[in-house]
């Protein structure tokens, strides 16, 4: 029998660790713990997670990053893979290669082929039963990592007890256990010779804000002066549901959980016609149910910021994936014609400031503003030195009403100022019906063109405040041959996938704003001999958004919709192909 | 106050000639200026339908929603600013048919807001079809064999489910009308008062004569604080035994509100609009993410 010789990872500026098992096993757990360790431990971090809709079983994977650069991004390549389960190994087959080291028990290993894989037994399991259960094996785990990648043992133990100190002292105590168990095999590992790792540590990067996409959002709703939220929960966007209910004794906000997504949007309006600043979170379905309440905001002018967390449709689709499937749901959501603000974020300063932003421009137009983010930008964590509020201040735009007050009187640019009832002498009336400038019902059908004209004349100031995207090349130089477009999570794999490239001929344009969008779109289109669109979708959505307020045609779609981001390494290899065209 | 207050002298009223809504909005001008509860101090809430216009014909606050969903926008204003008096106003489509959700959830939360319902036991603004609480064998241009489910009963779905303040009175009445509504306006909590109300023109089953003779007033025997003792009077009427009740059913006492239950007036009333984001807050939360 031909025997491998006994091979060495060697793993440095950058290192890829994947845990996978059950669910059930405690995954989400690992990650928690392996962010914080290794960014305590004084390295950059990301994590990004694929899991099964269910609550047992399946296979469910955690990336971990962990580099002397930063990372942000999503990439296939596995470096240490601990396999928790015996479905691990399968489950992620595509993306192990033969530098991936395999970590496992024997039980996991072996049926492995070893000629195909480089494995490396690890009693996580065997252990973990003799704790007292199989789910000690996830704090096993992450205490060999840990380990292996030189963080402190004291970090360890902090971030064990501030995650299990609310489950008890024995459950804590056994955990602590776990802990140094999992230390004692990294340290097995790093004696076997088998790994060697090296990755600078900069103690500065211990200080730095660590957070997920949905937390960069709900930050921002708190400074954009979100005081009221009501929701129904729905997988990606529950976590914002989560955080903002979190923070609504803190920041004096509403939270309620509605019956249903009628309720919800229809209890937004209220609060905001009311004068509080309002939102509403949900995905896909759930967003279809809101999309009657959607027009009732167009029609009565009243703000309203709905946040979207995409995953794939139609109907049910893939509840936990990841998708940008809902663009034109959004962008036609709600019956008749009226304005609308779709901004989708692909990074967290992004998603702080977009999201700030949409309470302010849902006020100072009085439409509904969309907040497009996906699973994986809602679930990705990454570090960054610091989330600066200090500008972001909240417009205000209410006024107090005289007695003779008229909420839809008919002005130049279409804005009506706004009142609210108990705020001045007049009255406040507003109605889904059309309505006279006073807001009662009519059906003078001259009034009615009026009323039209006046609601879509705002889009005039609104498309002049649209934010062009965010331009990127390698070079200095102005010009490029292929334009890379992208919008919201696809953000940071293509950014990374054009660092890495160094090919001076392209640039990157990335929309934070897919509509309306800026008229400098166009001419920075126009440039380019070739323009290639990314997307998670399988009709290239915004392809033909772009083509719609341009005119102008996006020569290739890259479209992947099978409810995973796209990696790294796909997008460098589709840039390779087209470099060789 | 005079009534008069509340008149809205350029208002075109699309109701037919003799329709019992005008009844009840006389009532309701009249119960709110005994309360000397000004149209500044109030919102109106509604959806659509015949009913969901009222509030175009009652000089106040409006916010004239869509069909089914105006329990949520009158929750969320009176949580946003509990200072407003929030009067939804619906027909029994409306509230009971399309809204039939936010009916359960909205009685469930206990906000203080007064719900009437305009029930009449038809479709009025899309011409004749049978509503919830259309009465079996009543045939209409959609139920050509007559309707055969069971009407909805409100009162009982309400007086279940704990609401607070449950009340039916009669538009053919205007003393009666016009005490139910303030009582159920006083009220702290979530009050719904259903008005049985004639449809000249689509119901002609129905009638006032018919309200007359299948009606009687509750007197004094009648005690609203016992749950049991309302639901039995709540099921009076109805598969056609006996008459249906008027007065008030039930009265839950000691109930905290939906606003009262929000931490965020626990120790200060202030409306939201009036309240600032906190940055020096917002920078702790941020800077929280900085350590484990």
């Amino acid at each position: 029998m031909l025997v491998k010789p006994m091979s060495m990872i060697k793993l440095e500026e950058d290192v890829s660790l994947v845990l996978c098992g059950e669910a059930g096993q405690g995954i989400q757990s690992v990650e928690n713990i392996m962010v914080q360790a290794l960014k305590m431990g004084g390295y950059h971090v990301f994590s990004t997670k694929e899991y099964m809709s269910r609550v047992r079983g399946g296979q469910n994977s955690t990336q971990i990053r962990a580099s002397s650069k930063r990372v942000k991004a999503y990439r296939d390549r596995i470096d240490i893979l601990v396999a928790l389960s015996k479905g691990a190994i399968p489950h992620l087959e595509k993306r192990i290669t033969e530098n991936t080291l395999i970590l496992g028990d024997e039980e996991v290993l072996q049926d492995m082929d070893e000629n195909q894989y480089t494995l490396l037994k690890a009693p996580f399991i065997s252990k973990a039963k003799k704790l007292g259960g199989l789910i000690f094996s996830n704090v096993i785990a992450a205490g060999a990592l840990s380990c292996i990648m030189g963080v402190d043992k004291e970090i360890f133990d902090e971030l064990i007890t501030l995650l299990f100190a609310s489950k008890g002292e024995k459950i804590l105590e056994k955990d602590l256990k776990a802990g140094v168990k999992g230390y004692d095999i990294g340290k097995k590992l790093l004696d076997s010779g088998r790994i060697s790792i090296k990755i600078d540590k900069n103690p500065a990067i211990s200080k730095e804000i660590l957070i997920n996409g949905t937390q960069a959002v709900g930050l921002g709703c708190i400074s954009g002066g979100c005081k009221f939220i009501s929701a129904y929960p729905m997988t990606p966007s529950s976590p914002l549901q989560v955080f903002m209910a979190d923070n609504a004794s803190e920041f004096e906000m509403v939270f309620e959980q509605a019956e249903d997504e009628i309720a919800a949007l229809n209890m937004a309006l209220g609060a905001s016609y009311a004068g509080a600043r309002a939102m509403t979170a949900t995905s896909g379905s759930g967003f279809a149910l809101m999309q009657e309440a959607v027009g009732l905001a167009g029609m009565i002018e009243t703000p309203v910021v709905i946040y979207i967390a995409q995953r794939p449709g139609p109907a049910v689709g893939l509840p936990t994936r990841t998708a940008q499937e809902d663009l034109n749901l959004a962008l036609y959501s709600g019956p008749g014609e009226f304005p609308r603000i779709i901004y989708a974020p692909g990074n967290f300063k992004d998603a702080l400031e977009l999201s700030h932003k949409s309470f302010n421009l849902a006020e100072k137009y009085q439409i509904p503003v969309f907040i497009l983010s996906d699973q994986y930008m809602a679930d990705i964590y990454y570090n960054l030195p610091s989330l600066d509020i200090e500008n972001l201040d909240v417009e205000d735009y209410l006024v107090e009403t005289d007695a003779d007050y008229k909420r839809y009187i008919l002005t130049r640019d279409g804005i009506s100022p706004r009142g609210i009832p108990g705020h001045g002498k007049g009255l406040v009336c507003v109605d889904s019906d059309e309505h006279d400038e006073e807001g009662h019902i009519t059906e003078d059908l001259n009034l009615r063109t009026l009323m039209v004209d006046k609601r879509l004349k705002k889009m005039d100031k609104i498309r002049k405040e649209a934010i062009p995207g965010e331009f990127f090349t390698t070079s200095n130089s102005s010009s490029y041959e292929t334009l890379i477009l992208g919008w919201g999570s696809t953000y940071w794999p293509l950014k990374e996938a054009l660092l890495e490239m160094e090919n001076d001929d392209l640039a990157l344009l990335h929309f934070k704003q897919l509509y309306p969008l800026s008229s400098q779109v166009g001419e920075l289109i126009k440039k380019a001999k070739k323009s290639v669109m990314f997307e998670n979708n399988a009709q290239g959505q915004m392809a033909h958004l772009v083509q719609m307020e341009t005119g102008l045609k996006i020569d290739h779609k890259v479209l992947k919709y099978n409810g995973m981001p796209f990696s790294v390494e796909e997008i460098l290899a589709v840039l390779e192909t087209l470099e060789e065209e | 106050m005079d009534p008069e207050i509340f008149e809205m002298e350029n208002a075109d009223i699309a109701w037919c000639p003799g329709c019992g809504d005008f009844l009840i909005l006389k009532a309701l001008k009249q119960a709110l200026a005994d309360l000397e509860l000004g149209p500044e101090k109030l919102v109106l809430v509604s959806g659509i339908g015949q009913a969901g216009k009222l509030p175009h014909y009652l000089k106040s606050n409006i916010f004239n929603g869509l069909h089914g969903r105006s329990l949520s926008p009158a929750t969320a204003i009176k949580a946003s600013n509990p200072d407003m008096v929030v009067i939804d106003v619906s027909g029994d489509g409306c509230m009971y048919g399309e809204g039939g959700n936010h009916f359960m959830h909205t009685i469930r939360r206990n906000p203080d807001i007064t719900n009437i319902v305009l029930n009449n036991m038809v479709y009025g603004l899309t011409k004749g079809q049978a509503s919830p609480t259309s009465q079996k064998d009543f045939e209409t241009p959609f139920q050509v064999d007559g309707v055969f489910e069971e009407p909805f009963n409100p009162l009982a779905v309400a007086i279940t489910l704990g609401a607070s303040f449950v009340a039916r009175t009669f538009a053919g009445d205007i003393p009666h009308m016009v005490d139910v509504l303030k009582k159920a306006i006083q009220h702290k909590g979530y009050s719904l008062v259903d008005i049985f109300q004639p449809c000249v023109t689509f119901n002609k089953v129905n009638t006032f004569s018919w309200f007359k003779e299948n009606t009687y007033l509750m007197d004094d025997t009648h005690n609203p604080y016992l749950k049991i003792e309302a639901l039995k009077r709540a099921l009076e009427g109805n598969d056609g035994e006996g008459k249906f009740p008027l007065g008030i059913f039930y009265i839950k006492m000691g109930q905290s509100t939906f606003e009262e239950n929000l931490s965020v007036y626990k120790k200060d009333k202030t409306p939201l609009f009036w309240r600032k984001v906190d940055k020096n807050k917002l920078k702790t939360l941020i800077d929280s993410k900085r350590s484990l």
